[in-house]
């Protein structure tokens, strides 16, 4: 077989996948706010109303579409809707990041556990069992409590917490691989272990590894808001989501708004992604997307 | 009956194996990042003498293999050790933390599992239906409102307008004083089960979605039960398993839930602990303060699986 009908075919089952995605409720909406995260996000690299980190004891405390901030001012006069913006390209920046590393290390550890001879993998697994009981929120206040609190701490800390929980998930996808009948094949025709990883098991597990990563980016959001509140994790003058809570639940009383903003930005940010995954696996489970389609089909009726 | 001995002593040594791991993990690591606890005592200006002097009065100029062997059997006796900033002792420290941090723990849990399991069966029953649909897209917001922010809006709402409740803190007497103390928990309690039930019930509901498809619900059904007599006699022992299994990996995402809520509502419990002696890089009480909530969430693991063994019809634990 050679590289071109294999390079179309993965094209089609992408666009496929894609079209699957979009007629789900449960997708679209998903694609729709990771979509405007992402736009967020990426505007605000280039432009925002204003420096979100502009202090002006002048503009302190104006009120929503007053004195040309469309979301009002907070206690510093900094403009909240270009901290918010800032705090999109924030979180995307660390759960973009954390996601990689907790896929590299999640990988890493259940190809270890699940695709090794006995000797080696059955204690790859207990560790697997034991680094369970380190959530991330543990493992950003051993960071913390050495190096201090930083972006890297919590990208970090959400990786490898994160990463465990990847490799759970893939750890059992790889044996369930693994023992098909299509593996033992390529094995008697001579595939080696390397070349049946690459070819045979990496993309068949594919499509369960991207519905668990839309779920880590998921988890990341929320742990990098949890994080920065508690001061583990962006400091100052980086804008975050999470500080911006912490930094005006004095003023929750005076000035509800600035508080619920951000609550709001990191609640659609999650449930985006969460959303995504979830349409991802109906898209990606031929078992489920029968019953989509039959919902859609019930609901075109009514 | 033999076999379930057998497996309750295979998954004790296991348990006990796991435990010794993860304490050596959060020894080494603690010790072997940079950062000088020394230093942090002796201040910037202490001269390299003054320096080697705390060291050797901590014990940290010995072999790291001797310091941890004093530490975990110290840990056995359950000393775990004395903070160097303060003299404080780190178990006497956290039990008392623990009266605040467990009650709220088990007090979310309950109202979890209170809420979640009566709406996600009926979420999986109505699945076609709107009151199905309503519940499902709940429980989505559930999981997605960050638990630090529905904690803010829940002061604002039930203690700084209407002063219902109170905002924060806990009485200085604590469980002296029974009903105030309760009453500082209430708020506590319900943001922290929010996502917990949220995330269960759905759980619930895919693991009652299950039992409805099987053929064994449908011959009960047959032989003249009621549905609902189906499901509450049939069903829902079918169910339990999966959910108490996340149940677990709940109660463990339920105690570092705990550390973010007890800072938004200013508790003295076991995270408020931890986040100041972070602060003060204090690595004698966070090293103790990380392997007791490690354990904790370790032994939940352990009960969860008996528990799950005990319960599941198929696994046969009633012989």
């Amino acid at each position: 077989m050679n590289a071109r009908p294999r390079r179309r075919r993965r094209v089609a089952t992408l666009r496929a996948t894609g079209r699957a995605l979009w007629r789900s409720r449960t997708g679209r909406l998903g694609l729709i706010l990771t979509g405007l995260l992402v736009l967020a996000a990426l505007v605000s690299a280039f432009w925002t109303p204003y420096d979100p980190t502009l202090v002006d004891p002048v503009q302190q405390w104006l009120l929503p579409l007053s004195g040309g901030h469309l979301l009002g001012t907070d206690n510093l006069g900094r403009d909240e809707l270009s901290q918010l913006l800032a705090g999109a390209g924030t979180t995307l920046e660390v759960a973009l990041l954390a996601t990689a590393i907790a896929t590299v290390v999640g990988l890493a550890l259940a190809l270890a556990a699940a695709a090794t001879p006995r000797w080696a993998g059955s204690p790859v697994e207990r560790l697997i069992d034991v680094l369970v009981a380190f959530p991330v929120l543990l493992i950003a206040i051993i960071l913390a409590a050495v190096y201090g609190g930083s972006t890297w701490t919590a990208v970090t800390a959400i990786g490898l917490g994160s990463g465990v929980a990847v490799a759970r998930v893939a750890r059992a996808e790889i044996t369930r691989v693994l023992g098909t009948d299509y593996v033992v094949a390529a094995h008697v025709a001579g595939s080696g272990t390397g070349r049946t990883i690459r070819r045979h098991v990496l993309p068949n597990i594919l499509p369960t590894l991207i519905v668990q990563l839309s779920l880590v980016m998921a988890v990341a959001v929320l742990a990098e808001a949890g994080l920065s509140y508690l001061g583990f994790g962006t400091q100052p003058p980086t804008v975050s989501w999470g500080r911006m809570l912490q930094e005006q639940q004095n003023y929750i009383a005076i000035r509800p708004l600035l508080v619920i903003w951000p609550g709001i930005a990191v609640a659609l940010a999650v449930l985006g992604f969460n959303l995504l995954g979830d349409g991802l696996r109906e898209a990606t489970d031929p078992r489920l997307r029968g019953s989509a389609a039959v919902e859609a089909a019930v609901e075109a009726e009514q | 009956m033999n076999i379930l001995v057998l497996f309750l002593l295979r998954r004790l040594v296991l348990l006990i194996g796991a435990l010794a791991v993860a304490s050596l993990l959060i020894f080494l690591v603690l010790r072997l990042l940079p950062g000088d606890v020394a230093q942090t005592i002796g201040g910037i200006q202490a001269s390299p003498a003054q320096l080697a002097q705390i060291r050797r009065e901590l014990g940290l100029d010995r072999p790291l293999l001797a310091q941890y062997w004093t530490w975990i059997s110290g840990v056995v006796t359950g000393d775990l050790g004395y903070s160097p900033l303060d003299g404080a002792s780190v178990s006497s420290q956290l039990a008392s933390k623990l009266a605040v941090t467990g009650p709220l723990a088990l007090g979310a849990v309950l109202l979890a599992v209170l809420g979640a399991v009566p709406l996600g069966v009926l979420a999986a029953v109505r699945r076609r239906g709107r009151v199905g649909t309503a519940v499902s897209a709940l429980s989505q917001l559930g999981i997605a409102l960050p638990t630090l922010w529905v904690g803010l809006l829940l002061v604002t709402v039930f203690a700084v307008e209407t002063r219902l409740l109170p905002a924060e803190g806990f009485p200085v007497d604590g469980w002296a004083s029974p009903g105030q103390a309760l009453r500082s928990l209430v708020l506590p309690c319900v943001t922290l089960a929010l996502p917990e039930g949220a995330v269960l019930l759905r759980f619930v509901r895919s693991a009652v979605l299950d039992v409805l498809d099987q053929d064994w619900l449908r011959t009960a059904r047959a032989k003249g039960r009621t549905r609902t007599g189906a499901l509450l006699h049939h069903g829902l022992r079918n169910a339990a398993p999966p959910v108490v299994s996340v149940l677990g990996l709940e109660l463990a995402t339920l105690i570092v839930g705990a550390v973010i809520v007890e800072q938004v509502f200013n508790l003295p419990g076991v995270g408020a602990m931890l986040i100041t002696d972070v602060g003060e890089r204090d690595l004698a009480m966070v090293q103790g303060e990380v392997l007791v909530i490690t354990a904790a969430i370790l032994v939940i693991g352990f009960a969860v699986d008996v528990a799950h063994r005990l319960i599941d019809p198929r696994l046969g634990g009633r012989e």
